[in-house]
């Protein structure tokens, strides 16, 4: 009792090898298309990834790449298949190889849609990886002498400047840290040491932020300093004065342009993954129509295709039976060794 | 005396159809690929048109863009003669006119010369420009509250952040104009009216720089003010200091922004060239081929394809005669037209 069969004429069958060689060079595009994706996600998130506390994420575009390159070799396979169907003894060399091919194929290709849920599952970690990242780079912002923390200036101002946000949150979070170095402070000046002297982990604090949080589009030019006093600049109120500095935070920034292009992949994979199954599903629906087609010379004959030889059920039952003797024939040679050996033993004792 | 000869059997004129079609279909995408080159380059000119005093010429971005729509045109149509060649009757459709088609495309190349060496070129005019426009820049910085240039300080901070570079030959520029709008000094404070009576123009001029001035790559917090002043900051010599503020000039770097991109269309349509020449050198050999079948009836007969009939200098002669012709018919009937409205 066959799963799904279909009636193939030999008309219908060289249709049917024609359509697939088309479906898959253009399976094989779009395996490349998932590819691309997959290396565009993982240079964009290796660009960040200083302010980026773990790595859990890369996984996906890790996964997304290893697949786009499994699915081109599936699709060119299918696509010399299709071509051998026309010569019946080209076709008898794939005989053997039809079943791994297929377990292989539906392994990869169950990995596109690992992949999609793994996209979306792993958006809280990126979010708290970033807070945990950010923080971390506003407090080592100051330390451009310290080795392997030398450049966190430079990233933070760029990612700043690139992304239009100050800050964590918001630039409060620069009143929070020093954010000078002590090299660069005049600890002969009574108001500096007044203010370190006053906090209570001896650290320089001021309402001040670095340049990279103004914003270019102020009509008037930057306050950086005293960004909560009034008096100190003409004409200003802290308030009401949005334009002066960005008001988004980084954290919201970088979270929202990554699940961007994360909920954008989604969607693309989904596609490739559905169009890929179509490739496979057809591919067994002409091997099994060619398995009724004996020699060249009668290649006209009308064939059934199936799915599966028997049901579902039954296939299931044939497989769990093949396990069982692959493993009890493993089984069964470590029992005979295992005799064999105390019988050694028996003789050589008895001896 | 034909120029080159070439005998061609059928399988040598089929290889040439196919040959020739694709590499059609290669110069109808190189045609797209100029096209959207030009869109590129105009968009880049208009983007910063406000440094270039909006009077930048848009003339070799548009014949860019021509240059890309009728290339497609003319290879497309190229195409559709290979791919109609083999077959006796589709083709005599486009027999007659294959002649002046060959001629328009040789007048095509010459256009796509003419137009790579103003890419080239054209870099001078551009330089000129945005000397004269980046210096107007500076000077309408403070102009926020004026109409029509209320954005000039967003479009020079975003330029400076984007491209590295400060003022227009060095960030010396900025201490020669008032950056800072009136409305933003408090003219109470005795130091501000000082400095601005001791200047002549009733300036206030100061030596420091606008925030987007600033390097990321400095260890320490930009020093935007006081720049000359090393007393005025600790552990500072403004000599020694180079990471602090950037220290190329605006126009250098946008000059060598677009003179980069104008070099790589340049050498690119120069690509396009040699791909055209090819093609029609391949167009001419196949309908000459075919013209000559020894036998019109018999598609597999041998033929003789060349470049030109006669020799070049014949060819020159020939073409020069005709032109003279043209001009000779054109003004009599110029002189018949004035007789009769005399009479």
């Amino acid at each position: 009792m066959a799963l799904l069969k279909i009636k193939f004429s030999f008309q219908r069958r060289v249709r049917l090898a024609q359509g697939l060689w088309l479906l898959s060079w253009a399976v094989m595009f779009s395996g490349l298309l998932v590819f691309s994706m997959g290396v565009f996600l993982k240079t964009e998130l290796l660009r960040r990834s200083e302010v980026m506390h773990t790595t859990d994420i890369h996984v996906v575009p890790n996964l997304l790449i290893v697949v786009g390159l499994a699915s081109m070799g599936i699709n060119l396979c299918a696509g010399r298949i299709c071509q051998d169907t026309m010569d019946v003894a080209r076709f008898a060399r794939w005989k053997n190889h039809f079943i791994p091919f297929f377990t292989v194929s539906l392994l990869v290709t169950s990995m596109l849609l690992v992949a999609m849920v793994l996209s979306y599952a792993l958006q809280p970690n990126l979010e708290e990886s970033l807070k945990i990242g950010l923080k971390n780079g506003i407090r080592f912002y100051k330390d451009t002498d310290t080795p392997g923390r030398c450049f966190q200036k430079q990233t933070i101002d760029r990612l700043q400047l690139e992304f239009k946000c100050c800050g964590n949150n918001n630039f409060r979070d620069w009143f929070e840290v020093q954010w000078i170095n002590s090299r660069y402070l005049d600890f002969s000046n009574p108001e500096i040491r007044d203010r370190v002297r006053s906090n209570v982990d001896g650290r320089y604090l001021m309402d001040a932020v670095p340049f990279s949080c103004c914003n270019p589009g102020s009509p008037r030019p930057c306050i950086q300093e005293n960004i909560r006093d009034n008096s100190a600049h003409i004409n200003y109120d802290y308030q009401s004065e949005t334009l002066n500095l960005f008001s988004q935070g980084c954290h919201q920034a970088l979270v929202s342009y990554y699940m961007g292009l994360l909920n954008n992949s989604g969607p693309a994979v989904l596609s490739v993954f559905m169009a890929q199954m179509s490739v496979l599903l057809s591919l067994r629906y002409l091997q099994t129509a060619m398995s009724g087609v004996k020699d060249q010379e009668n290649m006209e004959v009308e064939t059934i295709g199936y799915l599966l030889e028997k049901g579902v059920k039954e296939t299931f039952e044939e497989m769990k039976e093949n396990l069982k003797k692959i493993l009890s024939l493993n089984g069964g040679q470590v029992a005979d060794e295992a005799a064999e050996a105390t019988e050694g033993d028996a003789k050589a004792s008895a001896s | 005396m034909a120029l080159m000869p070439v005998k061609f059997d059928l399988r040598k004129r089929v290889k040439l159809a196919q040959g020739l079609w694709l590499l059609y279909w290669l110069s109808v995408i190189a045609g797209i690929l100029v096209f959207s080159m030009g869109l590129f380059f105009k968009i880049e000119l208009r983007k910063r048109s406000e440094m270039m005093d909006n009077n930048e010429s848009h003339f070799v971005p548009n014949l860019l863009i021509l240059a890309g729509l009728v290339a497609c045109g003319i290879n497309a149509f190229g195409g559709k003669v290979c791919h109609d060649s083999l077959d006796p009757t589709k083709f005599a459709k486009w027999k007659p006119m294959l002649k002046n088609y060959l001629s328009g495309c040789f007048g095509f190349n010459v256009f796509l010369f003419l137009v790579a060496l103003l890419c080239f070129t054209m870099q001078f005019q551009l330089y000129f420009a945005l000397a004269e426009g980046l210096r107007n820049s500076i000077k309408y910085y403070k102009d926020t509250d004026t109409p029509g240039r209320c954005f000039m300080k967003r479009t020079l901070d975003m330029t400076q952040i984007e491209f590295r570079c400060c003022g227009n030959n060095n960030y010396k520029d900025w201490f020669e104009v008032q950056w800072i709008s009136n409305r933003y000094l408090d003219f109470s404070n005795e130091e501000v009216k000082d400095r601005v009576m001791s200047n002549v123009e009733g300036k206030f001029l100061m030596d420091s720089v606008p925030f987007s001035c600033c390097n990321p790559g400095s260890p320490r917090p930009c020093i935007q003010h006081h720049l000359t002043n090393n007393s005025a900051h600790y552990d500072y010599d403004h000599h020694t200091e180079e990471l602090n503020i950037w220290t190329h000039g605006c126009r250098e770097a946008l000059v060598s922004y677009y003179g980069g991109m104008m070099n790589s269309i340049g050498a690119f349509l120069l690509l396009v060239i040699g791909l055209e020449v090819a093609v029609m050198v391949g167009l001419q050999y196949l309908t000459t081929s075919l013209e000559s079948l020894a036998n019109p009836e018999d598609p597999e007969s041998e033929s003789e394809g060349w470049l030109l009939e006669k020799s070049v200098k014949e060819t020159v002669a020939e073409v020069t005669a005709k032109v003279k012709a043209l001009c000779k018919r054109n003004q009599v009937e110029g002189e018949e037209q004035a007789v009769a409205t005399v009479s």
